[in-house]
């Protein structure tokens, strides 16, 4: 699979991720390369092969429903890049 | 005192040959002096340590020490040390100080270990190299043109050059016995669900699993002994109990069925490192292991099955670093979406980049089917030739990389060669199996590493054997004479 500078940018807006214009051509050829290895595994027959998505073949265990631990909120609102009255800040969404 | 393994340390601190405080003190002291040639700290943290060492030799004097008491350790920078900065090699974390401890970290410190920092790393571990860190590349000390392998590349270097006996690592494709090959030491990866995922930075949530750096077989085993276990906090932690490591590490190997994994030892393999292997597969015959030849028939489907999982994964995992609640944010965001779309560029390197947007591709809508479906239906094929080789034998070995350490900026431009440098240690993680590379020779003065590979949770089976061929070799009491 190919990509052009189209399908980069609709893969960044979808990954949130702004590139600038110079970066799209060279990222178009790395990553249409990259899919090229990925495309290997079409050679395989995997007809009939249920896939694998945990490598032990376990299902999740769940916990009781329980409150176990408090959140500190101080502590966590303290990593935050901006915060104000116990809330994260970001930019205005409603005008 | 930094040639010492961890069995020699604990010994010296158990006899009052030497204090915690002392060992803490010299061990800094090296790291200052010779860290500004190896990069394989980010951050050092002698204050904490030296009074966690003080703390230790305390506990020893009041009769409470256990056998890792007062024992130095550095600890991977991806995993959460509450109070100390934990950047995962990403500008994204550069002053990230987290508020609680990775269950490692936890497990570490009840042990009584002393931490004296965070290392190194390819950002968000992706990587082979060590190149793509935040926080510039880190050399091998066995040649400082060369890298030390990636991702836990500043955890072996460091081991290696004598920072500290153990360090802990993260292996998603080879990130623990890749490095470990390349700086000339010991690295396990355990099985998936062996050692908790608790407050380590996730990559690929199916694929991560935490292990250990060391100077021996026996040294990994007790550092392996402190972490491993179930934990309630990881959903994926696997519920069993911990076998005692060090006692099977006695156990003769005559009889043991050794496979030799053909693929491994075809196209791309270095002669010279093909030797080592020929020779150290020989002393395991002179051990009494009676040694096939066994076939793993998909193997070359494990690099691009890799490579559309883990990037996927990848992309679900890091869409948490929003510029919100957390990490980098870019200045004078002018909307909500520009915020987290500059916030993630400015945060994240080239690389990391590159897998997210794979990995978001490979998860759309229309080709979901044709890339993740496809992959994970892949992933079976590899883990059943798994299956069915250990039906035939016990352990299999291979080498841990197909070069000795290659030079800095060799591989840096090109993501799909350094992609196909993990091809010898991304099938074991994609079947969850736990893998051991040990020293197993030089080329021109440079490590070369044997992987051995057991069924799940046979951590204790990789341990012994590594052992009994360490107690028949000298490859891992060799030392980088710079760092002597």
């Amino acid at each position: 699979m190919a990509l052009d500078a189209d399908d980069v940018h609709a893969i960044a807006h979808l990954a949130r991720l702004a590139l600038d214009a110079g970066q799209v051509g060279v990222l178009a050829g790395e990553l249409s390369q990259t899919l090229g290895l990925l495309e290997q595994i079409n050679a395989a027959d995997t007809a009939g092969v249920a896939p694998m998505a945990h490598p032990l073949d376990m299902t999740q265990r769940l916990r009781a429903d329980e409150v176990t631990e408090q959140v500190d909120r101080e502590a966590f609102l303290a990593q935050a890049p901006a915060s104000e009255a116990g809330l994260f800040l970001v930019p205005r969404v409603l005008d | 005192m930094h040639d010492l393994t961890l069995a020699e340390l604990a010994e010296a601190l158990a006899s009052r040959a030497c204090s915690s405080e002392e060992l803490t003190t010299h061990l800094l002291a090296r790291i200052e002096q010779h860290d500004g040639e190896l990069n394989s700290l980010i951050t050092v943290d002698a204050d904490n340590a030296l009074a966690a060492a003080r703390q230790a030799d305390a506990e020893r004097s009041a009769g409470r020490a256990g056998r890792l008491t007062g024992v130095p350790l550095i600890h991977k920078d991806i995993f959460l040390t509450a109070g100390v900065r934990t950047s995962c090699g990403s500008r994204m974390l550069k002053n990230f100080v987290p508020p609680f401890d990775a269950t490692v970290v936890e497990r570490c410190r009840q042990a009584g270990m002393v931490m004296l920092g965070k290392a190194n790393m390819d950002e968000f571990a992706m990587g082979s190299s060590n190149e793509t860190s935040y926080f510039g590349p880190v050399r091998n000390p066995w040649d400082l043109t060369r890298v030390p392998g990636g991702s836990s590349g500043g955890s072996a270097a460091a081991v290696a050059a004598g920072f500290a006996p153990v360090a802990t690592g993260t292996d998603t494709g080879g990130s623990i016995r890749q490095p470990a090959a390349l700086c000339g030491i010991t690295g396990l990866k355990p099985t998936y669900g062996r050692v908790s995922r608790f407050g380590m930075i996730a990559f690929a949530s199916s694929l991560d699993q935490a292990g250990v750096f060391a100077r021996s077989a026996e040294d990994a085993a007790l550092l392996l002994q402190a972490m491993a276990g179930f934990d309630p906090r990881d959903s994926t932690s696997a519920e069993l109990a911990v076998p005692d490591y060090a006692a099977a590490l006695t156990q003769p190997l005559a009889g043991l069925r050794i496979g030799v994994v053909d693929e491994f030892f075809g196209e791309g393999l270095d002669a010279g490192v093909a030797g080592a292997l020929e020779a150290a597969i020989g002393v395991l015959q002179g051990l009494g292991a009676e040694v096939t030849r066994v076939h793993l028939p998909q193997l070359g489907l494990s690099v691009p099955t890799y490579y559309v999982i883990a990037p996927a994964e990848a992309s679900s995992n890091l869409s948490r670093f929003d510029g919100v609640r957390y990490g980098y944010r870019c200045e004078a965001p002018k909307d909500l979406e520009d915020l987290y779309k500059r916030s993630r560029s400015e945060g994240f390197g080239a690389e990391v980049k590159r897998r997210i947007m794979i990995g978001t591709y490979v998860l759309s809508a229309g080709y979901y089917d044709a890339y993740y479906l496809k992959a994970q239906r892949c992933r079976r094929l590899i883990t059943d030739d798994f299956r069915r080789a250990f039906e035939q034998v016990d352990v299999l070995v291979a080498p841990s990389a197909p070069e000795v350490a290659f030079r800095l900026g060799e591989k840096a431009d090109d993501p799909l060669k350094m992609y196909l440098s993990d091809i010898n240690t991304i099938a074991v993680n994609l079947a969850g199996l736990p893998g051991i590379s040990v020293p197993a020779g030089q080329i021109q003065g440079l490590p070369v590493g044997l992987q051995l590979i057991g069924r799940h949770f046979e951590e204790a089976r990789l341990l012994n054997v590594a052992h009994q061929f360490q107690r028949e070799t000298d490859w891992h009491r060799q030392r980088p004479a710079r760092f002597a």
